[in-house]
């Protein structure tokens, strides 16, 4: 059973049905407008100058000839900050435009509005900063005692969880060194926005991005104005996957429109956009796991570096999840973890989906199947035994409260048939459409691997989404602040909405900042935190029509699943209809349980919950070549509560494509500190002759306490353990050790 | 700033617009091209675009051989007539980017660009291609071979353009592969094309992104025709693994972004080895 076979799209809304999304038809007919397609009148067109060095001095910048060029309205530098000229996701630690020092290749120096890109392009190439060129950092394990980079040092966050016994030990160990390579979020959709000013000093950004408040701080620390003379509205999204949560243009687009009095707008090209925005922190992770001969785990050591390039982004959160998870979805007793986050000359490194728990999971499940094969047990035997069920802690001393199927997601997998023998086919064969490989050159390997993903922001922070419910006379109008980035949330909106209200006829209003935070688009926790919002302002509306009523006919009503029901029962009503003739108007703040920050050994309840993900890689190998062909992908994801079927598959597919581009495709390829490869033409996404068929086996809905309709987060399991599933499978069938991913031709045809 | 594009109607046309300027870039489909110009790496103030003239549109049929036109799409010899006429030609049109780029992209513009790791250059070395270029002065023909003499440069004189290629009919097998780290629209890493000659009893081995410019591995040729029966179809395996390695030796690539020189001296041999006896099976004489 194929995914789309499984689930129809349903005509009726509510929750629990694959109702159609909005943007659906308009983004396949290509009339769905991206902030790429934003315009104004009288609208001029921004550029960045980017330093071309890794590290250097800025002595002096010379634009006299750009500024002269008809067509250039304005040529602005770091000396044109208005306030503080430092910005920063978890902290200000990043000049919005280079003052005396660059850090990364790059690194924004200079802003150009023109009349037209064209001109605005030349103007770049003709401003001559005079660099004094610098030896970069790059080495990301010797920049923890290198001379720092920045004032802040080159050590992001040093974290050390220390749980149970450091002495313990078991019948064996195994030990490995892996490495993970520098993904890219490589979103379809390039960065793309505009700014327009307003007579009164204010400006509108319309950008696309995940966090309209966070953004909007960081602007308006930058611009030195108050928070309601930036006002932010979301344009369309072209995708995300955490390569949207920082600030890119944004400051940059208000810059030159405040300056210029006119809008002005920006869109990066590919090259641009591969510079612009952070990526998966590159890791490099020790392990030695200690089991007992049954193949228990006693303990597991661990040291984990993350290159965070020159500037911190997310990197302290990234290496707590990193360290938190660093054992995976298994029970373990005993555990000495240690990880760096640090800074170097490489481009910075933030959020991308799966966020630090990507890194370790490849390196813990090609540990689980060493242990599994010292021991002679099968690997998913050996998870079985070693799975985390309800009750048990992980190393952070946190107990597991909610939903932990981990052992019904192995075992449903395990299940699952295989699938049928290669066909006879050169295009369906290792090296496609290169016509590489015949059948003889082919040997099949199968790989399992299995994943645990925290669930919300963690270690304390508050955590909140603002939603609004307004009601006039039967129609519903929901607003929130949460940014649709392509996930869906927009229909779920509909969904809940119409769920509680009975109501078909919801408008969603456009996010933007003249609501409260929904926080970030990430994190797999807009659907319980914004979700739950909107669940919450739609039953305070239920709770007020009750009172309405009760006050109007003196009859108490109860709500039956979207019917009132009078208390002698003789009356019914649905809400929809009571909801005729009124008007409401419910905002609520939601918040998830609180968490608290980690001590110094490493222990705290720091997380909300947790979801569990198990892949089964199927693949075919030509070893002689080094050429992989992953001819299945099946699944079983722990997702609470399904609210949209079709859109929970979407997820997945899109999830499991993406780890797959991890393990045999994609990467940045670095050179000094300097992107080789900035383009489609050489960062290789999978193609449709790359992803294969994605089989779901299970999705296990056990609802999560805490969560709206009980949903867990699914955006994000999919794309950890499908990475190390077909770098397993590539083992099994090569027998290679392979402690690198991407794995690339070479790694395997040269061993 | 200012780009002027022209677009003549007739090779004559194109033939006069150089005369009157040398310096014109010529534009056969705009695939390498275009995305030049978006990223500024090059910005010509005169464009002949060539591509819409029929007489390049065009290919036939002459004698034993076939003359392709400088602007037939990867498209049109991917499949149909031409696909049949010269297989390992249309093999390697299928592995260029995407169709939307096979579309606009053309076999002279391959040759025109004249990087180490176009597609169709392997192919044409391989099976002797000559390219016939056209000026105001006149016309002359020239081996692929000789055209391109290093990375992204020609031989090609003043004023003069590609109008057509011509290569051999031959109806005995040929095969054409291309090692890429993903299975379709990617560079590629190495790649190889193996023209099968029954008449002379020998074959054509043209290998791909391995050299600055078009590259045969003569040695190997030479060296495998003693182990090739040309009535069975079988190859003596006794030779194949001094085949591989004179391929390799034939090989003189480099590492970068997209591979390492170990690798590509290493596959190559590999590929030459599976073109090879996927024409000829291996059997051994006393078997």
């Amino acid at each position: 059973m194929t995914a789309t076979e499984t689930y129809k799209v349903g005509a009726r809304s509510g929750v629990g049905v694959s109702s159609q999304r909005p943007d659906a038809v308009p983004k396949a007919t290509g009339e769905f407008s991206f902030s790429s397609d934003l315009s104004s009148h009288n609208m001029l067109w921004g550029k960045t100058l980017r330093s071309p060095y890794p590290s250097a001095r800025i002595r002096n910048i010379d634009y006299s000839e750009a500024l002269a060029i008809s067509g250039v309205h304005a040529i602005l530098t770091a000396s044109d900050v208005p306030g503080k000229n430092l910005f920063g996701l978890e902290h200000p630690d990043q000049p919005v435009l280079a003052d005396d020092i660059v850090r990364y290749a790059g690194e924004p120096i200079a802003l150009v509005a023109a009349e037209h890109p064209e001109i605005a392009a030349d103007a770049i190439s003709r401003i001559h900063v005079d660099f004094e060129v610098l030896n970069p950092l790059v080495d990301a394990e010797s920049a923890v005692t290198a001379d720092p980079i920045h004032p802040e040092g080159n050590v992001i966050r040093h974290l050390v969880i220390d749980y149970g016994d450091p002495t313990s030990s078991g019948d064996v160990t195994v030990e490995g060194t892996y490495e993970v390579g520098m993904q890219d979020q490589a979103f379809m959709g390039t960065e793309s926005g505009m700014a327009v000013p307003s007579p009164d000093g204010s400006v509108d950004l319309y950008i696309s991005t995940q966090w309209l408040h966070s953004d909007q701080k960081q602007i308006i620390e930058a611009l030195n104005l108050p928070e309601d003379m930036v006002r932010l509205t979301l344009a369309g999204v072209g995708g995300a996957f955490g390569g949207r949560e920082d600030v890119s243009m944004h400051v940059h687009l208000c810059m030159l429109a405040l300056h210029t009095g006119r809008p002005v707008k920006m869109i990066y090209d590919r090259n641009e956009s591969f510079l612009g925005h952070v990526h998966r922190h590159p890791a490099k992770i020790w392990y030695r796991h200690h089991a007992n001969k049954d193949g228990l785990l006693v303990k597991v050591e661990g040291k984990i570096i993350l290159d965070g390039g020159a500037y911190a982004s997310t990197t302290s959160a990234v290496l707590a999840n990193a360290c938190c998870f660093s054992t995976g979805p298994y029970k373990v007793d005993n555990a000495q973890i240690e990880g760096w986050g640090v800074r170097t000359n490489n481009p910075p490194c933030g959020a991308m989906r799966g966020f630090g728990n990507v890194q370790t999971c490849f390196a813990i499940e090609a540990q689980m199947d060493k242990i599994a094969s010292a021991l002679d047990i099968d690997p998913v035997e050996l998870r079985l035994k070693n799975a985390l069920e309800p009750g048990d802690q992980i190393i952070t001393g946190q107990e597991i409260t909610g939903a932990a199927p981990v052992k019904e997601v192995i075992s449903s997998l395990a299940d699952h048939p295989m699938p049928e023998p290669a066909i006879n086919d050169l295009l369906a064969r290792p090296g496609g459409t290169g016509r590489t490989t015949d059948q003889k050159h082919v040997k099949r390997g199968v790989g399992f691997a299995v994943s645990i993903k925290n669930l919300m922001f963690a270690e304390g922070f508050d955590d909140s989404s603002e939603a609004l419910c307004e009601v006039n006379d039967g129609s519903v109008a929901i607003h929130t602040a949460c940014v649709e980035v392509g996930q869906g949330f927009v229909t779920l909106v509909h969904q809940i909405a119409e769920e509680i209200l009975g109501v078909s006829d919801i408008t969603v209003i456009p996010a933007d900042t003249s609501i409260g935070s929904a926080g970030s688009t990430s994190a797999s926790r807009q659907t319980w935190m914004s979700g739950g919002a909107v669940l919450k302002a739609c039953e305070a509306v239920v709770v007020n029509l009750i009172e309405q009523i009760a006050e109007e006919e003196g009859v108490k009503y109860e709500n039956l699943d979207g019917t009132l029901v009078s208390e002698d029962g003789t009356k019914t009503i649905p809400i929809s209809e009571a909801l005729r003739g009124r008007s409401f108007q419910e905002k609520v703040v939601h918040r998830h349980a609180p968490t608290f920050p980690l001590d110094e050994k490493g222990q705290g309840n720091a997380h909300v919950s947790f979801a569990f993900a198990a892949h089964r890689a199927v693949v075919d190998v030509d070893q002689e070549l080094g050429l992989v062909r992953v001819v299945e992908i099946a699944t079983s994801q722990d997702v609470g509560r399904i609210l949209n079927p079709i859109q929970a598959v979407g997820q997945i597919e899109g999830g499991i494509t993406q780890g797959l581009g991890l393990a045999v495709l994609e990467e940045l390829v670095m050179k000094n500190g300097v992107i080789q490869n900035a383009n489609f033409t050489d960062y290789l996404l999978p193609t449709a002759l790359d992803t294969p068929p994605i089989e779901i086996a299970s999705l296990i809905e056990e609802p999560e306490p805490g969560a709206p309709f009980g949903a867990k987060g699914i955006g994000e399991p999919p794309t950890i353990s499908s990475t190390p599933a077909v770098v397993a499978a590539i083992r099994d069938a090569t027998g290679l050790d392979l402690r690198r991913v991407p794995v690339r031709p070479e790694d395997i045809a040269l061993e | 700033m200012i780009m002027e594009v022209l677009i003549p109607s007739s090779a004559e046309e194109i033939c006069e617009l150089l005369s009157q300027d040398n310096s014109r870039q010529l534009l056969a489909g705009g695939t390498d091209f275009m995305v030049e110009v978006n990223y500024r790496h090059r910005s010509p103030s005169s464009v002949i675009a060539i591509d819409r003239v029929p007489e390049l549109r065009n290919w036939h049929h002459d004698g034993d051989s076939v003359v392709i036109g400088s602007c037939v799409t990867y498209r049109e010899i991917e499949r149909g007539p031409l696909a049949t006429l010269v297989p390992a030609l249309a093999q390697a049109a299928r592995t260029v980017g995407s169709p939307q780029i096979r579309n606009a992209g053309t076999i002279g513009g391959n040759i025109g660009t004249a990087s180490p790791a176009g597609d169709m250059i392997p192919v044409l070395s391989a099976l002797g291609a000559e390219v016939s270029l056209r000026s105001s002065e006149g016309k002359r023909e020239i081996s692929l071979d000789d055209l391109i003499v290093g990375v992204k440069q020609t031989s090609l004189g003043q004023g003069e353009f590609i109008e057509s290629v011509r290569v051999p009919v031959l109806e005995s097998p040929q095969e054409f592969l291309k090692v890429g780290s993903r299975s379709a629209m990617v560079i590629s890493v190495t790649s190889l094309a193996l023209i099968t000659y029954p008449k002379t009893q020998s074959v054509g081995i043209g290998l791909g992104a391995v050299n600055p410019r078009p590259t045969r591995a003569r040695q190997a040729e030479e060296f495998i025709k003693d182990f090739l029966n040309w009535e069975s179809m079988q190859v003596d395996p006794s030779g194949l693994d001094h085949f591989k390695e004179l391929v390799s030796e034939a090989s003189r690539p480099i590492d970068d972004h997209r591979s390492v020189a170990a690798y590509r001296r290493h596959s190559i041999g590999v590929l030459a080895q599976r073109a090879l006896t996927r024409i000829f099976s291996e059997r051994s004489p006393s078997g």
